[in-house]
This record gives C-alpha cells, structure tokens and sequence, in this order.
C-alpha cells in the first residue's frame, strides 16, 4: 500500500528526515516511536501532505501513485487520513458542516453522490457512540473550546466517518488520560480491517498496549534505527530512546 | 503544484495591526491637491442649489446654512483626521448634477431586493424621489407614520423642524452639509409611544444613470416604542452615480430600534451615507451596516448616548474587492452615565481593495460606569488588498471599563492544511474560512430572512473565477 523509499525532508535549510524508507501493506499497523525532535510528527505531516515541508529527495508511493505529486485534498480523496497531534480550531464552521463537506469532497472525488445533511445525521450516529461524544457536538464549531480529549476523539470520530484506507495517527495519546486513550484506542481497533493499515505515531508504549502493532520502528535522528514486532515496544519501554540512539547513530545527538 | 505555492505566499498568521498600520504617505499628498485640481465643483452645486423650487421658510433657511457650511468646507481632503485614509478626489473632481426623478425600474425588481418578504412594508425611491407606485403598503397599525418626507413637508407635518438638522449637524461635515442643501425627499418614520412594530420597515433606494440623490430620512420613536427599520441602497446597472445620503434618528426613552443599513450600490457608484442618532435614557440601538458596493463608498455611523442607561451596539461588515475603497467610520458618543456600547466591525478584504475603519468612543466627563468594547478584525485575502485601521478611545470620565482593538490577518495556514487534509480543496476552503471569519457578525443579525441572504452573499462573494 505504502512505500517510503529514502525519504528526506525538512522546513527550508533544516532537514529533519534524513533518509526513511518503510513498506506498509494493507491489515497491517505499524508504530513509529522515538524521541522528541526524532522526525516522528515530520513524517505524519510530510505524508499528509503540509506544504510547510519541503521534500527534498526521495520517493513515496502509495497504492502505485506517487505521492509527493499530489496535493493535501487528493491524498485524502485517495484515502489517506491524519489525525493530527495539535487538531486545529475553527471557529464559525460547525463540525457538521465541516465533516459534512469533507465527506462529501471525497465523494465526489470518488464518483460518488453526495449525501443531504439528514442522512449525514444517520450516518454519523453511530460513529459519534464509537468515540463516546454527544450528538450536541456537531453543531459547535470545529474544535472549538474543546477539552484536549475531546479534540482527539474528534480526529477519531472524523476517522471513523471518513473511512480512510491508511490512517496515521500522530501522537493521538500525548495528553490523554486513561479513560479517553481507551476510547480512542478502542475506536481505533474497531475501524481495523483487511483492506486497511495504520501508522500510529508515538512517544510512549503505554498506546500499543490498547493498539497492537505488527511492526514497530524507532526513529532517532531522522533515520529509523531499529525496526521489529511488538515486543520492541516493550523493550523501549524499559531501556529507554538512549540505548538505541547510541547504538544506531553513532553518536548523534536528537 | 502551483496552487500550493501560491496557497503558501497567500498564508500569515493574524497580526495586531497598530492604529492606522500600514498607510501610504503619498496618497495624502495626492488627495491633498484635490480641490484645487477642481475648482467647478463647488460652483456646479451652487448653481443647482440656486435652481431648486421653494419650501416652507425653515426648510429655506436650513437649506441655505447648509449650503453656506458646504462652500466653506469644501470637499474633505486627507489633511482632514475624519478623512485620512480616503480621499474624495474620485467625487471631487466629478461633476454631478441632480439625479433625474424617475427611472427604469419595475415593480419586479424590487423582489431582488427585499430578501423574499414581499409582506412587508417597502418604501422605494428612485434617485432620492419617492416612487408611490413601486412602494408597498403593508398595514402596520395607526400608532406607526410611514410617509415621504417631501410630502410631510409639503402638507406641513408638525414637529419634523424639531428633529431635521438639529440630530445630524454639518457644522463639520461637508457631506451633511451638501446634504441639508438639497434636501427634498427621503423617509419619514414616526413610532407612536408603547407601540410595537413587527414587521420590518424597508426603505429601498434604487439609483441609476450619473446623478446625484441626497435623500434624507427621519426616525423618531415614540417612548417604549419597538421598531426595526432597513435602509437598502441599490442599483439595477453599473452606472457612476452618486448618493449622499442622512438619516436622522431620534430614540425616545425606552425605545428599541433595530436599524440595518445595507450599502449595495452599483460597483462604479459612489456613496457617502450618514445614520446620526441621538438616544434618550434606557433606549435601546442595534445598529448593523453591511457595505459590499460602490468604487469609493464611506458609510458614518453616529450615536450619542444622551440619556441614563442608553445603550448601543454597532456591527457592520464590508467586502470589498477590484479596486474597491469602502471607509466605515463610526462614532459613540457617551455623555450620560451608565450606558454600555459594544461594536463590531469585521472586513474582508480580496484584489486591491481598500477597506477603511476609524471608531471614535469618546467618553465626557459625566459618563461614569460607562461600559465600552470596540474591536474591529479585518481579513486580506489577497497580497495587494490593504486596510487601514483606527480604532480611538478618548475618556475623560473616572470610572469606566472600556476596551478597544484591531486586528489585520490573512487566511490561517494551518486550518488551510486541516481542512486540505481532509478532503476539501483550497477553493471550497477558503471560501468556508471566510465564511468563517463573518460568521459571529453575521450572526447578531437578529431579521432571519437578511441573515439568510447576507450569509450566502458572503458564501458567494469571494469565489475565485479563475
């Protein structure tokens, strides 16, 4: 499904990805975890396609299309969905209407017809239990005085409606506590499917534990210096980013 | 590619504007050698105020002041504070003479106009002449006088001297005073005390061809009366004409006025229009003032707090863009203690348009306890769109809570990004940001039907052609 490919990147002189290749097929999860400044948010962005960042060499293939080459909105018409570490607030767009034009953007894209604000309704009903968020949300507007949960159950609920075929999920757990890192994690492992994958971007191990990943790669520096199963996760979890960052970067500093 | 690169030059984040940020020094000096550039003008005036017919003495005589106070003051300049950041060189220069009574517009045009509520009491003029024909007269109860304000004059309705001139002076405004000098026809609206007026009152002014119309209007509202009153000024075509227009309001104790004045004149008119308003203890006035058209266009609203407890609130929006000019000045004056008035004024402003906010809130020494908050937030959305921004506070009172601010940004990046990452492409977005930034304006229109239209106007304003 997705193929990164020596993947670099940055914001004007800094390059923060200094080489990442990765290979992501349909059913699987993979997280990438590594310290602050790794590159780990960098590559969600990159991937989603934030003009702030400049590729600048590399190639990313997603489901035989070159990547790169497409703007925000055609990734997320082509499937590709991030829900992102800081969702943005804005003010005066419902999150009906919002989700509402998303939803039908995609369609459209799809050949598909657009859906009426009432059969939106229906549809999203369920979806919105899934996250545990009230009906009386859609009609605040987008993120809005919303508590930091609520904001991240938003992107989830946004996920589950929009149905992506490859969701990254950039530290969705950073500033949750229990009770709504399960609910996320939860809504998370109900859209898993066959057709789909999953990039779960984190700094702690304490997400896999709800989310299961196949893979898990451990960035350090803008290179992912380790790759394994689950277990790795654990391992991290007990030794700490500097066991790897010594012994993958030769010295590099994060 | 490309649209992404030219979504990035077009993205920064909002910045507080200092007042009167971003002013070019030479479009003084170039306004500044206007009425010597053009010196017929004020002669031209003169001459079509000397041929206007007769009125009754005091009209005469005001008529006369009026004319005097013009020929002193000339047109503004930009020396002039109230006009620094507009030049009248465009209206200067011109020669306007009187608009033609009459005109080409049917009864059918009118429903273009009047946000589908056919039921409601519509008052249309022509260039500035009231047009009994297109106007409807929806009953709305004995207490309530809706008539033009020429035939008031001429049947020599009581007490109209009281209020005419003596809410909207011209002693320092050169467009009041051209005003006064030609004032003939307008509307009147009298609310008899502890009446409640449902139903909206609709002045609708259509202008065309290269004229000029000064229609005068006069609202008074009886004590604890209730009324909302919409001033519409229109065009069919896309001519150059020019309105100069004044309302003079009068606000009992205790009444309520609801006042919109919609400015939509045709994208090459040019409109000065004036609301003065004088308010008496525990009145209330919701003032909202949407300016969309015209080449040159400034729009003052004016309101002194005369009695206890007399409140305001002032909104407006304007849209602006080609080569649009479109100045909002605004004035509260808090003389009596204890008044709260808040304002709102937002701009959205694409092409090379120029937007314009100046808000005084001047706060006289008996004004204790005045409660006052100004902001004014404006949004560019191209590179070459400019706003100058002057919001002013004087206070000489001791205790008063008052707050003012201004703000000057471009379309947010990051929720450009948010809603591209979720489908929506940068055109549809950035019309639903801009929607966006009107929204809360937009919303403390109370008349649904206007909200309505005004909301989709904005949705459909700024959709790139290209």
């Amino acid at each position: 499904m997705l193929e990164i490919n020596d993947l670099h990147a940055g914001i004007g002189d800094r390059e923060i990805l200094k080489g990442i290749s990765l290979s992501v097929k349909a059913g699987e999860i993979h997280a990438v975890m590594g310290p602050n400044g790794s590159g780990k948010s960098t590559l969600a962005q990159v991937l989603a396609g934030n003009p702030s960042y400049e590729v600048t060499r590399g190639t990313v293939s997603y489901n035989g299309l070159n990547l790169l080459e497409m703007a925000p909105e055609v990734r997320a018409q082509n499937g590709i969905f991030l829900a992102f570490q800081y969702p943005v607030e804005i003010p005066g767009v419902s999150n009906a209407y919002f989700l509402r034009s998303a939803y039908n953007e995609i369609r459209k894209a799809n050949g598909q017809e657009e859906v009426d604000p009432l059969e939106f309704l229906d549809l999203v009903e369920e979806k919105l239990k899934l996250v545990d968020m009230d009906e009386s949300m859609l009609s605040r507007s987008v993120n809005q005085g919303f508590s930091g949960g609520e904001k991240k159950r938003n992107e989830i609920f946004q996920m589950a409606v929009l149905s992506p075929r490859l969701a990254i999920l950039d530290e969705t757990d950073s500033g949750l506590d229990i009770d709504a890192l399960r609910i996320v994690a939860e809504g998370v492992n109900k859209l898993r499917s066959p057709e789909n994958a999953t990039i779960v971007v984190t700094h702690y191990q304490r997400l896999l534990n709800y989310i299961v990943p196949d893979y898990v790669h451990v960035l350090a520096n803008g290179r992912i210096v380790k790759s394994g199963g689950k277990e790795l996760a654990l391992e991290l979890e007990e030794k700490g980013y500097d066991w790897l960052q010594g012994a993958g970067t030769a010295g590099a500093v994060a | 590619m490309s649209d992404i690169a030219a979504k990035k030059s077009a993205r920064e984040n909002p910045v507080v504007a200092t007042n009167g940020a971003g002013r070019d020094p030479s479009h003084r000096d170039l306004a500044g050698s206007v009425t010597t550039r053009a010196p017929g003008s004020k002669e031209i005036y003169r001459e079509d105020f000397d041929r206007q017919t007769s009125a009754p003495t005091w009209l005469q005589t005001l008529r006369q002041q009026g004319m005097a106070r013009f020929q002193t003051l000339g047109f503004p300049t930009t020396k002039n504070e109230d006009w620094h950041f507009t030049s009248v060189a465009p209206i200067a220069e011109r020669t306007f003479r009187p608009a033609a009574a009459g005109g080409v517009i049917e009864k059918g045009d009118i429903d273009r106009f009047n946000f589908g509520q056919s039921g409601w009491r519509t008052v249309v003029f022509v260039n500035g002449a009231f047009s009994k024909d297109l106007s409807s007269d929806a009953p709305l109860g004995d207490q309530v006088r809706v008539t033009s304000l020429a035939s008031s004059i001429k049947a020599g309705t009581a007490g109209i001297d009281r209020y005419i001139g003596k809410i909207a002076t011209f002693e320092q405004h050169a467009f009041t005073a051209l005003n006064t000098a030609f004032m003939n026809d307008g509307a009147f609206i009298e609310i008899g005390a502890d009446a409640v007026v449902e139903q909206p009152i609709h002045l609708l002014f259509f202008s065309d061809g290269e004229g000029v119309s000064h229609p005068r209007n006069l609202i008074v509202t009886g004590r604890h009366s209730r009324a909302t009153v919409i001033e519409s000024y229109v065009s069919l075509g896309n001519s150059a004409y020019f309105t100069n227009a004044v309302t003079e309001i009068s606000l009992g104790e205790g009444s309520h006025l609801d006042h919109y004045k919609l400015q939509r004149e045709s994208e090459s008119a040019f409109h000065v229009g004036t609301v003065q308003v004088r308010e008496e203890r525990d009145s209330q006035l919701h003032s909202f003032s949407l300016a969309v058209g015209g080449s040159l266009a400034r729009t003052n609203i004016y309101t002194s707090l005369d009695g206890d407890a007399a409140t305001c609130t002032l909104n407006g929006l304007y849209l602006t863009d080609g080569a649009q000019h479109v100045d909002n000045q605004t004035s509260i004056e808090h003389i009596a203690p204890n008044c709260p008035s808040h304002e709102l004024y937002k701009g959205v402003l694409d092409g090379r348009s120029h937007g314009v906010f100046n808000g005084k809130v001047y706060v006289h020494p008996e004004a204790q306890k005045t409660d006052g908050k100004q902001s004014n937030n404006n949004l560019l959305l191209s590179p070459t769109a400019r706003v100058d921004t002057k919001p002013q506070l004087e206070i000489f009172a001791d205790d008063v809570k008052c707050t003012h601010g201004a703000t000057v940004g471009r379309l947010d990046e990051l929720a450009m990004f948010y809603l591209n990452s979720r489908g929506i492409g940068p055109e549809t977005a950035r019309i639903l940001l801009t929607y966006a930034f009107a929204a809360d304006v937009l919303e403390t229109i109370e008349l649904e039907p206007l909200r309505v239209e005004l909301e989709k106007m904005v949705l459909a304003r700024f959709v790139e052609t290209t």
